[in-house]
């Protein structure tokens, strides 16, 4: 548009005419691009975490503790490191491939085994966030707090509880989101679309595992 | 009938179940490697690199496969992955701040450069015998 054409019309008047244009740039259903913007965004918000994390690992002087102990069970009577996280990893990593295969079964349009597998999914998620609590309250217990923490740098309780809490959380808005989906599903409220909704809510359940990935690496294992 | 199942047919054969249960499988097996890392107590070097592999393998697979990302068209894909691509600049920067802060707090603050981490088993925890 040419300047003497906007003098004319106002600035205002070319973005209403750029943004109502009818275009559309992302030919994908418009809840999945939705949730991918959320995701990205999501991605934002725990990368800060991290980064503040790796900001304090590289400044902090006093020592910081050796997660695989702090972290450890007695099974058997032997002391197991890192075993319970390993264990919740693992779950994640199924609860993903459930949900995989309730986005598979989405195209098929059968209703039952969607509902199916994503309760299983929500049934994982749910004992990893039963696990997570127990991992909090045995820390707790051994006096690590969000200020102060007995095996060395108190960061590390102020870390721990803010990043595992904060990814707590979005695996227990998963739980509900999966199985509100599954019942609407199962209630015929989704009869008329094509099942979009089951991907849209995988992609939010892969983002949380992957979240996990990063976590694990970055600190329980550093 | 016999046009829905050969629609279902189709549909097995264009959504194969069998991709989603080796990534699964894979995933699996890259998490017991990464465990396996710490398990065994590698340190250093090695520690650091196959932590970093294990885990950009594992979160590539979950992208690629489970959110299906490699089936997407370039727009999309280039809308989700290219963004957080700054976040290097933001690594970037705060790990150079980082030593320039751990370096006043030494020099400055008298604080020790290299603390010895202290083993849990040293550590008399109250309550611990609950668990």
């Amino acid at each position: 548009m040419s300047n003497q054409a906007v003098d004319k019309v106002g600035h205002w008047q070319t973005v209403c005419d750029d943004w109502g244009d009818d275009k559309q740039a992302f030919k994908v259903h418009w809840g999945k691009f939705m949730m991918w913007i959320f995701l990205v965004s999501d991605t934002f918000i725990f990368s800060c975490f991290l980064v503040g994390y790796m900001k304090v690992r590289m400044t902090v002087t006093d020592p910081w503790p050796f997660p695989s102990e702090v972290f450890a069970l007695t099974l058997f009577g032997n002391s197991i490191p890192l075993i319970l996280i390993a264990i919740m990893t693992f779950i994640l990593i199924t609860s993903s491939g459930t949900m995989a295969l309730a986005v598979r079964f989405s195209h098929f349009r059968d209703k039952k085994r969607i509902a199916q597998f994503m309760f299983i999914t929500a049934a994982f998620g749910a004992s990893f966030v039963g696990m997570q609590a127990f991992e909090w309250s045995k820390l707790i217990a051994e006096g690590v707090r969000p200020w102060v923490n007995p095996f060395g740098a108190p960061q590390f309780g102020s870390v721990f509880f803010m990043i595992t809490g904060f990814h707590g959380l979005h695996v227990s808005i998963g739980v509900i989101y999966l199985i509100t989906v599954a019942m609407k599903i199962l209630k015929g409220h989704y009869d008329k679309t094509d099942y979009e909704i089951v991907e849209i809510a995988g992609l939010y359940w892969h983002f949380v595992d992957l979240v996990w990935v990063f976590i694990f690496a970055f600190f329980y294992l550093w | 009938m016999s046009e829905q199942v050969l629609d279902r047919e189709a549909l097995e054969a264009q959504h194969p179940i069998g991709i989603y249960l080796k990534v699964w499988i894979l995933l699996f097996v890259l998490s017991a490697f990464s465990y396996m890392v710490d398990y065994f107590d590698f340190q250093g070097m090695i520690r650091w690199t196959l932590i970093i592999i294990f885990m950009l393998l594992k979160a590539g697979f979950i992208i690629a496969v489970f959110m299906h990302v490699m089936w997407e068209r370039m727009a999309l894909i280039s809308a989700i992955l290219g963004p957080p691509v700054v976040l290097l600049v933001l690594i970037g920067l705060m790990a150079s701040e980082a030593d320039y802060v751990f370096g006043t707090r030494v020099d400055h603050l008298g604080q020790p450069a290299a603390a010895e981490r202290i083993h849990v088993s040293d550590v008399h925890v109250e309550g611990a015998a609950e668990h």
